[in-house]
């Protein structure tokens, strides 16, 4: 009976380790077919959405702390500081407001002029929902954030995102009651763009750096200058056209190259951001949008911008910048 | 062995990990993100070391599906990484249990080496290849917060006479 129970206690020591190898194996086995089928597909948007609505009271309760550091500050600051902030905001708010009114102005003219063109770009306004960034970090090495606003409230996979600055990225998984959100500046993430002075059309591709955008295909004789701006091309049907997305930063043109390499910066500060507009819907069709040779010019160049010669535009529209706007997943 | 396993051990041992959790997806400022330890992987090691009938690499695995699911990463990153963790640490416990506490901290290193290496190359094969060595951070940060996590989870198990 003893000897007996001391082969139990044997198997129970031995039996563990063997039922833990198998174990691993399953699991790696188990775990890269789901790695391979999250990174091509996306039948696991299910799984992630669930574990994800079942997390989001855990990173609610992460931000607490600090949502009340934040708190505190704002209470303890004084009176005279909160007065000056409020004569501050009314006076830019003021400003903006005026400049609205011209924008109205500008808009219907635009439409008039566009139909009497019989061209059918839709300048329409879009329709935003705000969203507030969770202050839950994410994995370090990709350019995620997670907002506060889900399927429930309206998010999609593909919506995209800007502050008051220009674009800031694009809805990656949308989850119940949250929504992560790739920025820019995700190495995997490219926009299409073109630079608002003359319509040059490229990517701009994230780089991994908050304050780097790369923007290939520029060839070496390419008009480009430190300080253009990068807007949105409206290509690929995710990124609604006419938003800033960069400030062109540097250009070196080498001659043992086919291309310039043109380095731009993020308009959004997208490391310090806290809230984030939502673009819901109206995102311009690319079939009929733009018929590739009319190109028109830029819709919101500024009038003093002289528009691209007719036939620059065109010259470039074989540098691969039809690639839709997707993350290159 | 046999002994009857007491209810409140479970809530305890999940309590831990959700601690982990929200701590591993605290904001921190820039500096202190790079260091920052993978907290789930130590809660896991010591639950695997103390009680290795009760964590092991199935828990490990489920526990990484919530990280990735967590923290953006594609489903089943950390579910691998962490499996390997617990097996390794299953696999030692007996002797990582008398180890001092530096020697315990060197060994835990090691596999926190491991479970940052393996979650690193999945990384680069998905196109987020690290730039720099900054990417070994959290290893170090782990190895240091190791005897704190180590004093705390054995105070919280003693404590709830979680066996």
């Amino acid at each position: 009976m003893a000897q007996l129970k001391s082969g139990e206690n044997d198997k129970a020591l031995f039996a563990p380790e063997t039922a833990a190898s198998l174990k691993l194996i399953a699991c790696a086995l188990v775990s890269i077919v789901l790695m391979t089928i999250d990174h091509r597909q996306s039948h696991l948007e299910v799984l992630r959405n669930a574990l994800a609505t079942t997390l989001y009271p855990l990173q609610h309760a992460a931000q607490l702390p600090v949502e009340a550091f934040g708190w505190v500050a704002d209470s303890l600051e004084s009176r005279s500081a909160l007065q000056d902030e409020n004569t501050r905001l009314r006076e830019k708010q003021l400003f903006i407001n005026a400049q609205l009114q011209k924008l109205t102005a500008l808009e219907a003219e635009n439409r008039r002029l566009r139909a009497l063109l019989e061209s059918t770009i839709n300048v329409s306004a879009e329709r935003v929902l705000i969203a507030e960034i969770l202050a839950v970090d994410l994995d370090p090495y990709r350019h995620q954030i997670l907002i506060n606003r889900g399927t429930q409230h309206g998010a999609k996979i593909g919506q995209p995102l800007i502050d008051e600055r220009g674009i800031v990225g694009q809805v990656n998984h949308a989850n119940l009651l949250t929504s992560s959100a790739i920025l820019i500046t995700d190495p995997s993430h490219a926009i299409p763009v073109q630079l608002n002075r003359n319509g040059i059309r490229t990517l701009a591709v994230g780089t991994g750096k908050y304050n780097e955008l790369e923007l290939p295909n520029i060839p070496n004789n390419g008009d480009v200058k430190v300080g253009d701006l990068v807007i949105t091309s409206g290509l690929g049907g995710r990124f609604p056209r006419g938003y800033p997305v960069a400030r062109v930063t540097r250009v070196e043109f080498d001659p043992g190259r086919p291309f310039a390499k043109v380095i731009a910066e993020p308009t959004a500060h997208l490391d310090r951001i806290r809230e984030v507009l939502l673009i819901l819907d109206d995102i311009p069709d690319p079939a009929r949008q733009e018929p590739p040779l009319a190109a028109p010019p830029p819709a919101s160049a500024a009038p003093a911008a002289p528009v691209a010669p007719a036939a620059k535009p065109p010259a470039r529209t074989t540098n691969g910048t039809t690639r839709p706007a997707e993350t290159r997943r | 062995m046999a002994k009857s396993i007491p209810a409140s051990g479970y809530a305890t041992i999940v309590a831990s990990f959700v601690f982990a959790l929200m701590l591993s997806s605290l904001h921190l400022p820039p500096l202190l993100d790079h260091f920052r330890p993978d907290w789930v992987g130590l809660t896991l090691i010591y639950w695997c070391m103390a009680l290795p009938q009760r964590v092991g690499v199935g828990t490990a695995w489920v526990l990484g599906l919530v990280l990735d699911a967590a923290q953006g990463t594609l489903l089943g990153q950390h579910a691998l990484a962490l499996s390997v963790v617990a097996f390794l640490t299953l696999r030692l416990h007996q002797r990582i249990r008398v180890f001092p506490l530096w020697q315990q901290a060197l060994t835990v290193a090691l596999f926190l080496l491991v479970d940052q290496l393996l979650v690193t190359w999945i990384n680069g094969i998905s196109g987020y290849a690290p730039r720099d060595f900054w990417y070994l951070a959290p290893v170090a940060g782990g190895t240091l917060a190791w005897p704190f996590a180590f004093v705390l989870l054995r105070d919280l198990r003693r404590r709830f006479n979680v066996s």
